[in-house]
């Protein structure tokens, strides 16, 4: 797939979306840690960023999405072609909802800053840092495969997408304890089981990447399929 | 008096030929066409390798493929087309309902109303609607009464999408009609002595769009009642009519499959990049 089309012209757009694609998700990427980083040291300024930053991510699913359109329409693109632009479509819209939960864990650290300092001392911060990190690097693996079209590493990110699910689980548990001990946790324990639950999403759009790469690859769509049967797919 | 002969020697032959096609009316999904190890040759020049494939009934194959890859050569074999071309050698088998079209006691005239052609030019005759469509029937004498002619013609023009555009002029001459309806004349005009096999050779390359468009509807409502295989340098167009594609390359057939599995997930490299534009 790194063959030059007749149409040079039709090469620049397919490589100029591609990167377009890779930037988001770089962006998309440094959100998520930001708000892990707010979150960690409970920082209202880096929060305020996140979600200021936030619009560039919309923009760019919408402009990704009309470049990916106008392609599609000009060209009639077919085979891997045409799979690649599916597989853009799908990865613009994953990154453009990572950077929706990177917003609303920005807001969770204004709001749970704005309930005072006693309430945030116990919270399983370090353990959500954890789990946030699998999530990055997933996403960072899975936007990787893209760059290269590798089905290979694509597979990776779908075998280690169930430890952080595992994490979510854990985490789960430790804020129940932490509700069950003392009513006055719960406010804001809910409040992380909400940031739990946005960076188990994270490792979910991370997966969605990853099976598109797979699809663009091997033009099997493995969405919704075992992964022992994903895993002769690829090999 | 020369007609006379012929139409006795028509006649004769006449009475093979319901029968034949009466068999012919095959199932779909029943093999219709079989091509085994087809080589043609120019001359010395082979410029088809050994080509196999079976060509199921009422299904719209398509054949693609860059300029000079030997699809409409292969195309001119399943009626004997070539056999007008001068120094052109056929080799291999070629069936229709399992019988050799190129054995001996085969009469290739009645092939032709068999396996009807449709060209890139649209070449009606000379002569008026009615007689374009008509022409046919007379020579293989497939109407005992005007009344029956009449309707030949009629569902002919139907079946070609163009009875309701010239019902009312059909003593008008054929090439007075614009590119598309002298086109869907052509189709009426092969389809009037009732073929089971329709071979269309770049039918819309010399059409305007919406002329194409309106061919194209017609192949989908036409299988229904032939077999069709259609060349076309337009691949979208392969993409949208035809139920499988047969991808040629400097006289061999590189891969032939399913239309939706051609475009979007072909197996061959140089299908994927002919397909994509990889390649012209």
């Amino acid at each position: 797939m790194s063959d030059k089309h007749i149409s040079s012209q039709f090469d620049a757009e397919l490589r100029d979306v591609s990167t377009r694609v890779l930037e988001m998700g770089g962006l998309a990427e440094s959100q998520v840690a930001q708000a892990i980083y707010a979150l960690a040291h409970f920082s209202g300024e880096t929060a305020t960023q996140v979600l200021q930053q936030e619009d560039r991510l919309n923009h760019m699913e919408v402009e990704i999405d009309a470049q990916m359109q106008r392609i599609i329409a000009t060209r009639q693109p077919a085979a891997s072609d045409l799979r690649l632009l599916i597989a853009i479509s799908k990865a613009s819209a994953n990154l453009e909802r990572v950077g929706d939960e990177a917003a609303r864990v920005a807001r969770t650290v204004q709001r749970l800053i704005n309930t005072g300092v006693s309430s945030r001392l116990r919270l399983p911060v370090a353990d959500l840092q954890y789990a946030a990190d699998l999530a990055c690097a997933q996403l960072r693996k899975a936007l990787d495969a893209f760059a290269r079209l590798d089905a290979g590493a694509a597979l990776d990110v779908l075998k280690h997408d169930d430890q952080i699910d595992q994490e979510f689980d854990g985490l789960l548990r430790k804020l129940i304890t932490y509700m069950m001990e003392d009513p006055r946790m719960i406010s804001s324990s809910i409040d992380l089981v909400f940031v739990a639950k946005a960076i188990e999403r994270v490792g979910d759009h991370a997966k969605n990447l990853a099976e598109a790469v797979i699809y663009v690859v091997k033009g099997t769509d493995v969405r919704h399929v075992a992964l022992a049967d994903v895993e002769s797919a690829v090999r | 008096m020369a007609i006379n002969v012929a139409r006795a020697t028509v006649g004769s032959m006449q009475a093979a030929l319901p029968a034949a096609r009466g068999e012919s009316r095959a199932a779909a999904g029943a093999v219709k066409l079989s091509a085994q190890d087809v080589r043609v040759r120019y001359g010395s020049n082979e410029a088809l390798h050994g080509i196999s494939m079976d060509i199921r009934a009422h299904e719209v194959v398509a054949f693609i493929g860059p300029s000079g890859c030997g699809k409409s050569t292969f195309l001119r074999c399943f009626n004997r087309m070539n056999d007008t071309v001068a120094g052109a050698h056929v080799s291999g088998r070629i069936a229709i309902d399992g019988r050799d079209i190129y054995a001996r006691e085969v009469d290739v005239v009645l092939l032709r109303a068999q396996v009807g052609m449709v060209f890139q030019k649209p070449n009606p005759f000379p002569k008026s609607i009615f007689e374009n469509v008509a022409y046919g029937p007379r020579l293989h004498g497939l109407a005992a009464s005007k009344a029956e002619m009449n309707n030949i013609v009629e569902s002919s023009l139907r079946r070609a999408g163009l009875w309701d555009e010239v019902k009312d002029r059909l003593d008008e001459p054929g090439t007075g009609l614009s590119g598309g309806q002298q086109q869907r004349l052509c189709i009426a005009r092969a389809i009037a002595v009732s073929p089971d096999v329709i071979l269309m050779d770049e039918p819309c390359s010399a059409l305007d769009p919406i002329a194409t468009g309106v061919i194209e509807d017609l192949i989908s409502e036409l299988k229904k009642n032939y077999t069709i295989i259609i060349v076309t340098h337009n691949m979208q167009q392969a993409a949208r009519v035809s139920d499988r594609t047969a991808f040629f390359h400097l006289g061999d057939l590189i891969e032939m499959g399913p239309t939706a599995q051609i475009f979007m997930n072909p197996t061959q490299k140089r299908t994927e990049d002919y397909v994509t534009g990889r390649y012209g």
